[in-house]
């Protein structure tokens, strides 16, 4: 019983420490982190760009960074968060028209936000491949 | 603002476990959050054990059986224990919810109990809520006109009445308002869900005269718009409510008066 109640600062409750995360909620915060890569990204997109208008030089260098292993590796996050970033817009316009917005049916969506990134980035991949004719 | 860690005097310990019940066979384990305003200690998280052939079904029913057989001191707000009264609204197992509606059964493992998130605490699971009733006062939830009032009474069509279903029931027990993390980073601007909703139940009750004016409050890059449509309000809510819904109806509003 040291002090008052009127002196001691009231503590704030544990928030995200202690709550459990819904697919709608972990998809809200992905959308955000993807469309912060995506920033990034489309730095890539421009450094290859501006490559492509300088020199033959210039543009073999950018090529064969992106072509490395890592470079690849990291395009193909790009590629993840593009289409992420996507399909949440669409999520986005679909609850906003006031629709899909139950509560089973918002999960629903959510998850298939995150199945379909997946799978659509795969496929991208693939098909590209395909084109290439190999690795 | 977003702060993901919790400030250091509001940092939670391990606390005491208390004693089992003598003889008894059939336990559960809680895990309850506590601080008091009366020491100078960091919020604790106590361990009880509670003796379920002695005890109630309900999460409810437990913190009351800790209150009376183990720790007197132990403060939680309830009243009706059947969901109607909103007063024993906590985080349970990672979700806002009625620990009188909550069944023990819907729980694996340990029962974790805290207050409701990101709130000033009172003591142990009592949040401080004014900041929450502020901001309902500020949407003004009370029938307002301008036609001379009726001789009897405002009539409403049945179909107009309908629209007033799914909002009606709210209980304000805040378990939508403080699961969002959008009122997490910004509770003192953005209205949050439970009052948003509140808002929306008067926004399109036909008798209401002031829709231009209560939308005007809200038109607000705070108060209406910090909703992100994380959704945790919907899931939230211990009567089914769907506040996400109601405030996409609001922004929809926004849009209609201005086209």
């Amino acid at each position: 019983m040291s002090k008052s109640t009127a002196t001691r600062a009231r503590p704030v409750s544990p928030h995200l420490q202690i709550y459990r995360f819904t697919p709608t909620m972990l998809m809200s915060i992905l959308h955000r982190i993807t469309g912060g890569a995506l920033y990034f990204g489309m730095v890539l997109f421009a450094v290859w760009l501006m490559a492509a208008a300088g020199s033959k030089e210039q543009f073999d260098f950018v090529n064969g960074l992106f072509g490395s292993f890592l470079g690849r590796l990291v395009l193909f996050g790009y590629t993840w968060a593009l289409l992420h970033h996507m399909l949440g817009g669409i999520r986005h316009l679909i609850w906003d028209t006031g629709h899909g917005l139950g509560k089973q049916t918002s999960s629903r969506i959510a998850t298939a936000n995150l199945i379909g990134s997946v799978v659509l980035t795969l496929l991208v991949w693939i098909v590209g491949y395909a084109f290439r004719g190999g690795f | 603002m977003v702060e993901i860690t919790l400030p250091k005097n509001s940092k939670v310990k391990e606390g005491k476990v208390w004693p089992k019940p003598e003889g008894a066979t059939n336990l559960r384990q809680y895990r309850v959050y506590r601080w008091s305003p009366d020491d100078t200690e960091n919020p604790r998280v106590d361990t009880y054990y509670v003796d379920m052939d002695d005890c109630g079904p309900m999460v409810l029913d437990a913190l009351i059986w800790i209150k009376n057989k183990i720790d007197p001191t132990l403060t939680f707000r309830r009243s009706c224990r059947e969901g109607i009264c909103g007063s024993c609204a906590m985080n349970i197992d990672g979700a806002n919810t009625l620990a009188c509606t909550k069944g023990m059964d819907e729980i694996n493992d340990a029962v974790k109990v805290y207050p409701l998130p990101h709130m000033a605490v009172v003591k142990d699971l009592v949040p401080d809520l004014s900041v929450p009733y502020a901001q309902l006062s500020s949407i003004e939830p009370w029938l307002q006109t301008v036609t001379p009032e009726p001789a009897k009474e405002w009539l409403q069509s049945h179909e107009d009445r309908a629209k007033l279903d799914g909002l009606y029931e709210c209980i304000l027990c805040f378990c939508c308002q403080t699961s969002c993390p959008s009122y997490w980073w910004n509770g003192e601007r953005y209205l949050g869900p439970a009052v948003l909703l509140q808002a929306y139940r008067w926004l399109i009750d036909s008798r209401d005269e002031a829709t231009g004016e209560r939308l005007d409050n809200l038109e607000d890059p705070f108060r209406l718009y910090r909703c992100h449509t994380i959704m945790n309000c919907t899931q939230a809510c211990p009567k089914g409510l769907n506040p996400a819904k109601a405030i996409a109806e609001i922004k929809k509003m926004m849009v209609e008066r201005r086209v």
